[in-house]
């Protein structure tokens, strides 16, 4: 276990995913003038500091006043501007849940906020910072639209996205640096349609944010030590749902297991399985993530581990469920 | 402030006023204020008339909906009176015209008063007063922006008017625009802390442009605001927080109006109001007890309510005559 609080850069020729969004924004600050930032006293942790030297007109610090900042929001939004609002995921999905849903829901004011730090990607900072609950919140608030990039591309792509489509967004990102899964931005990001990373038949693993790079490297152990063939799904939107992906997935499949870093309730997995309910047909399913109890203290690599929501343990998830006494024919006609 | 009828006005070609004179001036002159201008004799008796219907309109609301918000519905009629009618820099053929003052009614229960208000200026049709809070009706208890015209947030939920008037303001200044926001809060809303988070980011960022305007009638739900959660030295607390403070009594139009005037002309510090009221005002068996906070009316009350609010427009009015110039 590494000791107290210290930010590294782990790769200083690479940008972590929220400096990745923090040129994305200045990016979009040049192209419009009705794009603003703000902040509770985090400028500098969710890497909007660019923006601010950039545009300091169109920068706003409220201090450490979560409340504030997303009703201020929300009136700079009614009176035309398209506000770009960073804090914590934990804050902005809980501290400021009331005004997430009132203010910026309700009213359907065109704010987006970028929730970082999220799951338990700050995992050192404790239960206080990490945000296990946030997608649970925002996926049952009307008019928001959830969006979980996996890597730095998918973060520009989302953010860009985001100022495109008029209407309020939250898009969770990771403190740190994300593992690639595109080589770049241009690979077809689309809101509600999900990526698939790796072909399969045998069984369909769909993740999101860190753990969609863990699902892929299970797939390609399972392939090597196993011979599986395992399908890998990004549902980067949580929603709207690709429920077509997930459709498809059970057809062909007919074994699921989703993964995330959030609770098992209330976040990726309890949207797809939903969404499997919803097919009517019979499915193998498990979810995997952190089950319904505070995560401890740890680097976030070392949880992901702890919570058997790593590489090991998909492989392990995987293994169990395609063990699981399940009909693999093509014909629903006997199903009970 | 437009006229009651006819044609929109465009900003700055508002009627003049009669200019206030000394006998104008109110008997109890808002403290911070240089000199208020108060309000001649023939635009206070105007005022007073507006005020009364709406005042009215509001009983009668109550009582189609069967039961509402008349307490503090009645405590805050004459700040939204005087705002509408005197001060707001709006058109009435365009609602929703960009460049318009904005009012952000932060204790948004009081939707029982607006709902009236925004019919009467012709935005919405009169008739749905009648349906208020019915199912499937547009208008209900907190009114909904996307619903009624007018409405620049929607509220209901307390301490969420504040912040988003200083993102109003902060977005004027971001385009360079210098409308007016009204934010009418209640007292006992001031529990809430987002909206001493708002006043201190009202305070840093200067928005002069924010008048807040506290409708401070003493009662909350359970109580009294001094028994159920102190508010103490309200005036000394918003002080503290780099605010200009007026108290005005907010039952007086020319003190009102001369308060916001003061509050407009005071550049470079965000002003808070402080309007003394009373809960249930103009209404005998309802004023100053906290019960009618929210209730029912039936027909027996309704009438003795109507006549109550007679009695008091009737002494209002003789108020303006014998002290108006």
């Amino acid at each position: 276990m590494a000791g107290g609080l210290v930010y590294t850069a782990v790769d200083s020729t690479e940008l972590s995913t929220a400096e990745y969004y923090g040129k994305a924004l200045v990016e979009l600050g040049e192209q419009h003038p009705d794009v603003v930032a703000l902040t509770a006293d985090l400028g500098k942790s969710t890497k909007i500091g660019e923006f601010m030297k950039r545009f300091p007109e169109r920068f706003f610090n409220l201090g450490i006043a979560e409340q504030d900042m997303f009703g201020v929001a929300a009136g700079m939004a009614r009176a035309g501007l398209v506000p770009f609002v960073s804090t914590f995921a934990q804050f902005a999905s809980l501290r400021a849940g009331d005004q997430l849903s009132t203010d910026i829901c309700y009213q359907n004011a065109n704010v987006k906020v970028i929730a970082t730090h999220a799951g338990t990607s700050f995992g050192q900072a404790g239960s206080t910072h990490h945000a296990i609950s946030d997608l649970g919140v925002a996926r049952s608030l009307p008019n928001l639209r959830v969006v979980v990039p996996a890597d730095s591309f998918e973060t520009v792509n989302a953010i860009r996205l985001a100022y495109d489509a008029p209407g309020p967004f939250y898009i969770r990102i990771n403190r740190g640096f994300d593992h690639l899964l595109y080589p770049s931005s241009d690979y077809g990001f689309e809101l509600g349609r999900a990526v698939t990373l790796h072909e399969g038949t045998d069984i369909t693993v769909i993740a999101c944010g860190s753990c969609a790079y863990q699902a892929l490297t299970a797939a390609q152990f399972l392939k090597q030590a196993d011979g599986l063939s395992v399908r890998v799904i990004n549902m980067h939107t949580i929603k709207p749902l690709d429920a077509d992906a997930v459709a498809q997935a059970v057809g062909e499949t007919r074994r699921i297991v989703t993964v995330e870093d959030h609770n098992v309730i209330g976040g990726l997995g309890s949207a797809v399985a939903e969404a499997v309910a919803a097919t009517g047909k019979g499915c193998a399913f498990k979810r995997l993530g952190i089950a319904d109890h505070f995560a401890p203290i740890g680097l976030h690599e070392d949880i992901l581990s702890i919570e058997g929501i790593d590489s090991n343990g998909i492989i392990s998830a995987v293994r169990e469920v395609m063990g699981a006494d399940f009909e693999e024919d093509e014909n629903w006609e006997d199903e009970v | 402030m437009p006229q009651d009828t006819g044609p929109a006005t465009e900003p700055g070609t508002e009627p003049a006023t009669e200019p206030g004179t000394p006998a104008d001036a109110p008997k109890s002159v808002p403290v911070g204020t240089a000199s208020g201008t108060g309000l001649g004799k023939r635009e206070w008796l105007r005022l007073e008339a507006k005020a009364d219907q709406l005042r009215r309109l509001t009983l009668d609301t109550t009582y189609w909906a069967g039961a509402g918000h008349i307490g503090g519905g009645m405590s805050v009629l004459d700040i939204l009176t005087v705002i509408y009618h005197k001060h707001l820099n709006y058109k009435l053929d365009d609602p929703v015209w960009p460049d318009r003052d904005r009012v952000i009614l932060s204790k948004g229960h009081a939707g029982i008063a607006y709902a009236p208000l925004l019919c009467d200026l012709g935005w919405n049709d009169p008739a749905l007063l009648k349906t208020f809070n019915l199912t499937n009706s547009p208008m209900g208890m907190h009114l909904d922006a996307a619903k009624v015209v007018g409405v620049d947030a929607s509220t209901g939920s307390l301490g969420h008017g504040l912040p988003i008037a200083a993102g109003t303001a902060l977005a004027a200044r971001v385009q360079g625009k210098d409308w007016w926001v009204y934010c009418v809060t209640g007292d006992g809303e001031l529990n809430e802390g987002s909206c001493w988070e708002a006043f201190m980011a009202i305070a840093h960022y200067q928005l002069d442009h924010v008048i807040t305007i506290v409708d401070r009638n003493k009662f909350m739900i359970d109580g009294a605001t001094e028994e159920v959660m102190a508010l103490g030295a309200l005036a000394d607390k918003l002080r503290a927080f780099g605010l200009n403070v007026i108290e005005a009594p907010g039952h007086s139009l020319p003190d009102l109006s001369a308060a916001i005037d003061a509050a407009k002309s005071h550049a470079g510090q965000p002003t808070a109001i402080i309007a003394d009221t009373v809960k249930g005002a103009g209404i005998d068996f309802m004023e100053g007890d906290y019960v009618w906070h929210y209730g029912a009316l039936d027909e027996a009350m309704h009438k003795r309510a109507q006549a109550s609010l007679e009695r008091y427009y009737g002494a209002r009015r003789a108020r303006a005559e014998a002290e108006g110039v």
